[in-house]
């Protein structure tokens, strides 16, 4: 299991009890535990979600998306049962913030589905943890378990009469696409996990055709605090727009690597140096990929920005799912293309045209880029792929895989040409076997 | 829905609210390009080819899931978009093998047609192409993988359309494939293969050479054939199915079913038999010369003139030495109308005899007798067309087995439940695959229809929700017949009702009177016009007395009482089990294709024509007429109309009363030539003469013309004199309600005279072993040693 880091600038809210031992229900408890939640049942829904859109919680999935104005979509009335879904399919490269969530603190979770529940009208919630998490699943059962021993989960939950939930859990099996939120719901209602159209989106037709509110475990764990410390606080810890702080996963070529939970805007630039401690080794800094692998790469010189949404997406990337990758002088860009590549190729679900073969002709093409049968077409190839295939695909993996890639050929180039010329950083992180001299160019 | 207004490539538009904006582009002429969509199954938005702009949208949109919008401007064409099209294409042929001169779709290819459009035509892939073998998962449906683009339309009109599942998709991203229900490690000869009702539906859903048709494939190219539109000749249901035919040595030959023009009532569908079943026509035992049985008990083949001349002059013999009455002529359920009447025409007023019958599949003279001058709630006829159970709001299925039985009954039926929330309600007692379908199901022991029938008149949740329809179609099987049908029809007295019958036109069959106790149109013996212009025809007047039925004819026979019998197209001594020693005292005349169980008892045999290869009309089990239109040819072989003239003409009658020909009905004094100025048959007529013939302007100057007989049905037959000859030329179908005048006089039938041909998907009576694909079908059915359809629950 990763050890805990922690840093003076951190601002601890959603990850406050880490390593405190709040897996046990009794110690949750005495952290402030299942308070907010009985908060949400006196005050009632609306209470909740106003609480919520006063936070500025943005969906920390990665899209960003106003959570509270979220549970306000769903309709008060439905015909078919409503129902919470918690997202903890983090498969982002990069990505392992829900990771310690579920590890350190699975009430918080579980809490958070119950007010989300509450502020919708929902009886039920899904906590649906990814495939490779099987072994946090045990700690999630458990306290699932424990907070019905204690009659928080069933029927007249807290003693409240008619106040019934139920939390059901479920893991995937290992596929990425179903971390977006239709495709999830497929593979939740045992189908292949493939994307569904929208709209209509799933506040309205969600799982088993129900109207649905489906959110990030670290969105959904952040609703007792937020309930707890009151909106317009929560919002006050973050920047314009960007309530709040965030569980950032610094990896790749720093001291200390790690998860910390810092202020939404805090300097992309502190959180390498000050937070993280540097770059590894006194090496010189690369690039940085900001926000899991599918952000666009920001050089070294392009790291002077905040770690919000909206700035993010000014310096021309995205916060994303919050996980930092930090690539020292040592990594050459060809190869971590090609290793960014392979997994969105392994990973297509193979759905739309675009993404299948898109993703597929990308890597073939890259691979033998790698292997040393490129030539300078091929760069411009790939851009060209890359190109056609951003905003055609059916979900946004097909744009996942398009963005890096862009990002790779545009801003290194030059590295691309010289790789050419043989000038390697030689990291040979990935085995591929040569395929020799290209066959039948332009075979049709 | 309301109308709403948009704006699509400057075009001002208007659509109801909700209509897809490939849908409503496509009523305005402005065709969408895409391999995915299909009209009538599931979005998928998958293959990103009908992506255009929507003004306001962040990126390019797909017409296939976006609905029309007030406002909505739209443009369809630009370079943003034939680029973004272009792209995809380029992948897709990335990994396509690019065998178009070979492959079966060449010159049908969707995406042939797109990359003509588009312009893909350079590469920029250096990695071979990923190669995946081709897969035969049944005698009819291959898949060739490395075609395939992943559309999806396969496994969906499997799943969807068929309600089958068969089909799925294997594997992730680029390694997808799609996979049939039966893995090789199940399979007998470890092969992936299809366990279904092998339609072949998903072959003409595939856009590309993907799916291929084991019967076809690699045969020919599409532009060598000839596609004629015409009606299946296996089950009552009356689907088109669109012939490709090519010339051979010895006349035209059938290489191609399928129905992707979506010609006819069927629109998309088309079962196994519509599709592959017309391999009988070429089988190798087909009879192609006429047989006349020597004095040493052989058949022996002999001219045509000889075979005629015998089998005219001995039936006039026998007729005028033994009398009228002891002749009897049995009809088939797969002539046309034309031939249908025509044959008892020639019984009744040729020979003088009502001993007329035919292999009768379901109780059509109680149906239109017990719906006689009745009509439904507003007015209209009770008789329902295969429309009504396209279409109607609620349908309540009675005994059958649509799946196996009438297979497009049954696609008609789960498409109004799926696409329109039809009400379906059915009593059988089997669970048939229907019953998944069904609201509510109601069991029925087995010969107890009756029980059921009374059931309907006591209060349960069944009989209640049946009877709270408003807007009922009955379809019933052939489990019904007689008193206790009659009684049906009186319990529901508002309800349309249709009969589920076997074969191409066994409700013309009956509709033309080929029966022994009514005239066409079930009209009375005695007393009706027909009856007495039968009589001015006729050497003498038409018996009133009801003839043998059929198998009257044949107890007749046994006892000695028959001198001849003159079959047309049917197998009676193989169908109803009859000793074969029955007819040795009788002179048999025979027309069929093949030397049946009762062809070789014959004295004569005839090589006949099959319904591929002829032209007039047919009536389904419903009473929507169609016409039939000549596709293939074969040397050697008559049609079953032309026989019956010429053996009228051999027999010394005057072929004129028969068929009326010649300038002007009926012209005293000209003389009719034997289709010389016109050809032996009116095959496929150009747009003139279908014009002139429409408009009854064209004289009929060949007594093997089937439209003369048309003329005659459409002026004496009750129901058909409503036809449209141009809907009907046009290859539309219609509807006929037979209006029975009220004189019908119906003997007491024995039940056992309507046998139903309890055929299966991969059975059609005596042509079942005649057909090399069904035989195959058949086995491979057979060694699928599990059952992998889905399960009913």
């Amino acid at each position: 299991m990763p050890t805990l880091v922690s840093h003076p600038d951190e601002v601890k809210v959603v990850s406050r009890r880490f390593g405190m031992g709040a897996t046990d229900i009794d110690k949750y408890i005495e952290l402030d535990g299942y308070k907010a939640v009985q908060k949400a049942i006196e005050n009632g829904p609306e209470w909740i979600v106003n609480e919520m859109k006063a936070s500025g919680l943005r969906g920390r999935g990665g899209a960003g998306f106003p959570t509270g104005m979220k549970w306000s979509f769903v309709p008060k009335v439905s015909e078919k049962p409503k129902y919470v879904l918690v997202n903890g399919d983090e498969s982002e490269p990069g990505t392992c913030k829900d990771h310690v969530l579920f590890l350190h603190d699975p009430h918080s979770v579980i809490e958070g589905t119950m007010i989300a529940g509450l502020a919708i009208g929902s009886k039920v919630g899904f906590i649906y943890l990814r495939g490779e998490y099987r072994y946090l699943l045990k700690i999630v059962e458990k306290a699932v378990a424990d907070a019905y021993a204690k009659g928080y989960l069933g029927k007249n939950i807290f003693g409240k009469e008619g106040v019934d939930f139920d939390i059901i859990t479920q893991t995937g099996a290992g596929a990425y696409e179903v971390g977006e939120e239709s495709a999830l719901m497929e593979s939740l209602e045992g189908k292949r996990g493939v994307p569904r159209i929208k709209p209509p989106f799933p506040a309205v037709v969600g799982l088993y055709g129900g109207p649905t509110v489906i959110n990030n475990a670290e969105t959904i764990a952040n609703a007792p605090h937020i309930l707890l410390m009151g909106g317009e606080a929560y919002a006050k810890l973050g920047s314009e727009r960007n309530g709040g702080t965030r569980l950032f996963g610094i990896s790749g070529h720093v001291e200390r690597p790690g998860v910390y939970e810092l202020p939404m805007g805090y300097s992309m630039r502190d959180a390498i140096y000050k937070v993280a401690g540097g770059i590894k080794d006194g090496k010189k800094l690369k690039a940085v990929v900001p926000g899991g692998s599918s952000c666009p790469v920001l050089k070294a010189d392009e790291i002077d920005v905040g770690l919000d949404f909206d700035q993010m997406a000014k310096a021309g990337t995205m916060l994303g799912s919050g996980g930092i990758v930090v690539l020292d002088e040592s990594v050459s860009i060809v190869e971590f293309a090609l290793r960014t590549i392979r997994f969105y190729q392994h990973e297509s679900c193979g759905w739309c045209i675009p993404c299948r073969e898109g993703t597929d002709w990308i890597k073939k093409t890259l691979t033998r880029f790698h292997a040393g049968g490129g030539n300078k077409k091929d760069i411009d190839n790939i851009q060209y792929l890359a190109e056609n295939m951003m905003g055609r695909t059916f979900c946004p993996l097909g744009d996942a895989a398009a963005m890096p890639t862009l990002g790779f050929v545009k801003k290194f180039r030059s590295e691309f040409e010289e790789y050419l010329e043989g000038k390697r950083v030689e990291h040979p992180l990935i085995q591929i076997t040569p395929i020799g001299e290209p066959a039948l160019a332009g075979a049709h | 829905m309301p109308d709403v207004n948009f704006i699509v490539d400057g075009k001002k538009l208007t659509a109801p609210a909700g209509t897809l904006l490939i849908d409503a582009c496509k009523s305005a002429g402005i065709e969408i390009p895409a391999f995915c969509y299909y009209p009538g199954l599931s979005l998928q938005a998958a293959c990103r080819m009908c992506v255009v702009r929507i003004e306001k949208a962040p990126k390019l949109g797909t017409a296939c899931t976006t609905t029309v919008a007030e406002g909505m401007n739209v443009t369809t064409e630009s370079p943003e978009i034939a680029q973004a099209r272009k792209a995809t294409l380029q992948l897709l042929l990335g990994n396509h093998p690019l065998d178009c001169p070979v492959c079966d779709a060449g010159g049908e290819c969707e995406l042939q047609d797109m990359t003509f459009k588009y312009g893909a035509a350079d590469s920029f892939y250096a990695e071979p192409k990923n190669h995946r073998e081709e897969q035969k998962w049944s005698p009819v449906v291959y898949f060739d993988r490395p075609r395939c683009i992943l559309c999806y339309r396969c496994v969906r009109m499997c799943g969807e359309g068929m309600d089958i599942f068969a089909l799925g998709v294997q594997n992730r991203g680029s390694s997808s494939i799609i996979a049939p229900n039966v893995a090789p490690s199940e399979s007998p000869d470890h092969m992936a293969a299809l366990d279904c009702e092998q339609c072949g539906m998903c072959i003409d859903a595939c856009p590309v050479g993907a799916l291929t048709s084991g019967t076809y494939r690699y045969k020919t190219r599409p532009w060598e054939m000839n596609h004629v539109a015409t009606v299946c000749t296996h089950c009552g249901d009356g689907c088109k199915t669109t012939l490709g035919v090519r010339s051979v040595n010895e006349g035209s030959e059938i290489v191609r079913g399928d129905n992707r023009d979506k010609s006819g009532m069927n629109g998309d569908f088309l079962c196994n038999k519509g599709r592959y079943a017309f391999d009988f026509a070429n089988n190798i035992e087909r009879l192609s010369s006429p047989l006349v049985r020597q004095s040493d008990g052989k058949l022996k083949p002999v001219s045509w003139e000889e075979a005629l001349t015998f089998a005219g002059k001995k039936l006039r013999e026998l007729r005028d030495a033994k009398g009228a009455n002891s002749i009897g002529v049995i009809g088939s359920n797969r002539t046309t109308n034309e031939e249908s009447y025509l044959l008892q025409k020639f019984a009744r007023t040729v020979i003088g005899t009502n001993n007329i019958d035919h292999h009768r599949t379901a109780d059509f003279v109680t149906l239109a007798t017990a719906l006689q001058g009745t009509t439904t709630a507003d007015g209209k006829p009770r008789f329902a067309s295969q429309r009504c159970v396209e279409k109607s709001p609620a349908i309540l299925l009675i005994g059958g087995d649509p799946t196996n039985e009438a297979p497009l009954t049954a696609w008609n039926i789960r498409t109004n439940v799926r696409l329109n929330k039809a009400r379906l309600y059915v009593a059988n007692h089997q669970d048939i695959k229907l019953k998944r379908q069904a609201k509510a199901f109601a069991p029925v022991a087995e010969f107890g229809y009756a029980a059921f029938i009374d059931s309907l008149a006591s209060a349960n949740d069944f009989s209640t929700a049946v009877k709270a329809e408003e807007k009922l179609v009955v379809v019933v099987g052939n489990e019904l017949r007689g008193g206790e049908l009659a009684k049906l029809i009186a319990a529901l007295p508002h309800a349309k009702f249709a009969l589920l019958a076997d074969y191409a036109n066994s409700r013309g069959a009956s509709d033309m009177g080929v029966l022994p106790d009514v005239l066409p149109g079930y009209q009375s013996l005695k007393g009706s016009t027909l009856a007495s212009e039968y009589g001015a025809a006729g050497q003498s007047q038409v018996a009133d007395a009801p003839g043998l039925d059929l198998l009257g004819m044949f107890d007749a026979a046994s006892a000695g009482h028959l001198s001849a019998l003159y079959v047309v197209g049917s197998n009676p001594i193989k169908r109803f089990g009859i000793d074969a020693s029955a007819l040795k005292n009788t002179f048999v005349i025979v027309q069929d294709m093949f030397l049946t169980e009762t062809a070789v008892l014959a004295d004569v045999v005839f090589p006949a024509a099959n319904l591929y290869e002829k032209a007039g009309s047919v009536t389904n089990s419903y009473g929507d007429l169609q016409l039939v239109a000549k596709a293939a040819d074969k040397a050697g072989v008559r049609s079953d109309f032309e026989l019956i003239v010429r053996l009228a003409d051999k027999f010394g009658h005057d072929v004129k009363t028969l068929v009326p020909f010649g300038k002007g009905l009926r012209a005293a004094g000209m003389s009719g030539d034997m289709g010389q100025t016109r050809g032996a048959q009116s095959g496929e007529a150009d747009r003139h003469s279908v014009w002139l013939t429409a408009n009854n302007l064209e004289p009929k100057l060949s007594p093997f013309d089937p439209f003369a007989i048309l003329d005659e049905i459409q002026r004496v037959v009750p129901g058909y004199d409503k036809l449209l000859r141009l809907q009907l030329l046009s290859g539309n179908d219609q509807h006929i309600a037979p209006a029975a005048s009220g004189l019908v006089q119906i003997q007491t039938g024995r039940k056992d005279l309507v046998l139903p041909a309890a055929d299966t998907l991969f059975t059609s009576g005596s042509l079942t072993r005649f057909s090399p694909m069904l035989q195959d079908v058949q086995r491979h059915q057979a060694s699928e040693h599990t059952d992998h359809l889905a399960s009913a629950d």
